[in-house]
């Protein structure tokens, strides 16, 4: 142990860069500290309680439905909003809402962990299925639909899902977890497809305000490695049986959606990780690059109305949901996919799914077929 | 390089035994078996296993498909993360983190839902 404060900040330093006292666990991503366990732990849910703080993202009082799907995400997100509503005393009633989507196999699954968050952190679930919303479940739509386009009905039905979710739960928020992979993800997305519209929305931290239900993303600057280690800890017991890895204090579910092979944003995420490789800061770069785009004023953006028929936020006669299920009531799959220039589905982001697909598939050469 | 899944290492007085983990849908690549209890020989000539020459034998030994998903090149895949011993590989030196006897490994995939 070395005596004295002041240990110099060298690449070879061998104790965390916070305390002075641990061995570091983790270099961080965002800044290329090496910083120990208990140090982690502590800024990774102070800088969250900032971005809670300084973006003002709720009132005391509120109801928050924290957008939950068993993932890491969404379970991090879940245990991290809990502990700080209370040691800061945000006031907040805090739900959990789950999105059944009926896929065999990945969904039924993942809702099990959601069920045990919700025993361990005392939160209220809900879960809402597309089986009871629409009348369809993912499995029924891909077996009319097949392989491709999955994302995009996927994609618009859970957005409305979890706004019927959060109706019901009559919340005044929802949370999601999106991290700032997924952000920067989204921006390059958005940039690829020429989404103008979306690009100017897509790195707000609130969305939707003017809609039903706003939606903020509290990991907005949070990067995916971070919220992966932390609840994790792997700890050898030294007895004879090598008994041993539990994780920390948190259980989640991971594998990929079924239908995901195919999505576009498989192409997104290939890129930053490998930009993250080379230049972890690139993330939060692409984010503040995001954030400083600018949208020229003669460019002609879609108006946001509603739905004609079920009254959803819209900005076309119907709304996309509205538009692929008529198509699949109709036995007309193809239905609002393919080639149109109408921008739908007003508020913003494309992305309030599982890092899975897009909405609109038509620019998409991988899983959106371009006939008619 | 030979391999025992069995736990309690017979060879532990010739060869160096590991304890893998596989986590975050990686353990889809080894028939759904999450912890692995392994032992690599050393080559002739090596003092340490070194993690380039264990992620070698792991994808040899260890993957039983779609090893693209696992590995890159020399190193893991981007977007999986490497724990040696509960810390990050990026302080250890990466592909050059040498490993003790009984040192505990763990690859996290985070490439999937949240």
């Amino acid at each position: 142990m070395e005596e004295g404060n002041k240990i110099p900040k060298s690449a070879s330093s061998r104790l965390c860069c916070r305390c002075n006292e641990r061995k570091p666990a983790l270099k961080r991503p965002k800044t290329l500290e090496q910083i120990c366990r208990k140090c982690f732990y502590e800024v990774f849910e102070e800088e969250i309680h900032q971005v809670i703080v300084g973006n003002q993202l709720f009132k005391a009082g509120e109801r928050v439905a924290i957008g939950a799907s068993g993932g890491k995400d969404s379970t991090v997100l879940a245990y991290v909003m809990s502990e700080l509503n209370r040691r800061h005393n945000y006031g907040l009633d805090l739900f959990l809402l789950s999105v059944d989507e009926g896929i065999t196999g990945y969904r039924d699954d993942s809702l099990e962990t959601v069920k045990r968050n919700e025993v361990q952190y005392g939160l209220p679930l809900k879960i809402v299925s597309y089986k009871e919303l629409y009348g369809w479940t993912m499995d029924e739509i891909v077996k009319v639909i097949g392989l491709k386009n999955n994302c995009t009905f996927c994609g618009v039905f859970r957005r409305q899902a979890l706004d019927r979710g959060a109706a019901y739960l009559k919340v005044d928020k929802l949370v999601t977890g999106h991290n700032a992979d997924d952000i920067a993800e989204t921006v390059l997305l958005n940039i690829l497809r020429g989404d103008v519209a979306r690009l100017s929305r897509c790195t707000s931290i609130t969305t939707g305000e003017d809609g039903p239900i706003p939606r903020c993303k509290p990991f907005k600057y949070t990067y995916e490695k971070e919220i992966v280690i932390y609840p994790c800890s792997y700890c050898k017991n030294l007895n004879q049986n090598h008994t041993y890895a539990y994780f920390k204090k948190l259980d989640y579910f991971s594998t990929e959606c079924i239908y995901s092979p195919n999505a576009y944003r498989g192409f997104a995420r290939e890129f930053i990780k490998d930009l993250e490789r080379i230049r972890p800061r690139a993330i939060v770069d692409i984010i503040k690059s995001g954030e400083n785009f600018r949208i020229s004023t003669s460019t002609k953006m879609p108006e946001q109305g509603t739905c004609e028929r079920c009254g959803y936020i819209s900005s076309q006669k119907w709304c996309k949901a509205c538009v692929l299920l008529e198509g699949l009531n109709r036995g007309l799959p193809k239905l609002g996919i393919g080639r149109s220039r109408g921008l739908e589905n007003g508020n913003g982001n494309r992305k309030d799914m599982e890092q899975n697909g897009d909405v609109r598939s038509i620019e998409s050469k991988q899983c959106g077929s371009l006939d008619f | 390089m030979r391999c025992s899944e069995s736990v309690g290492c017979p060879w532990s007085d010739v060869a160096c035994c590991y304890w893998i983990y596989c986590s975050g849908g990686l353990e889809l690549l080894c028939d759904s078996v999450k912890m692995h209890n392994v032992n690599v020989d050393l080559e002739n000539g090596l003092e340490q296993l070194t993690m380039k020459d264990l992620l070698a034998w792991a994808r040899t030994n260890l993957i039983k498909e779609r090893p693209e998903m696992f590995m890159k090149g020399d190193t893991v895949r981007p977007g999986v993360l490497v724990l040696v011993n509960d810390c990050d590989w990026e302080l250890s030196g990466q592909l050059d983190t040498t490993l003790q006897e009984k040192d505990v490994v763990v690859f996290i995939s985070t490439l999937h839902g949240g």
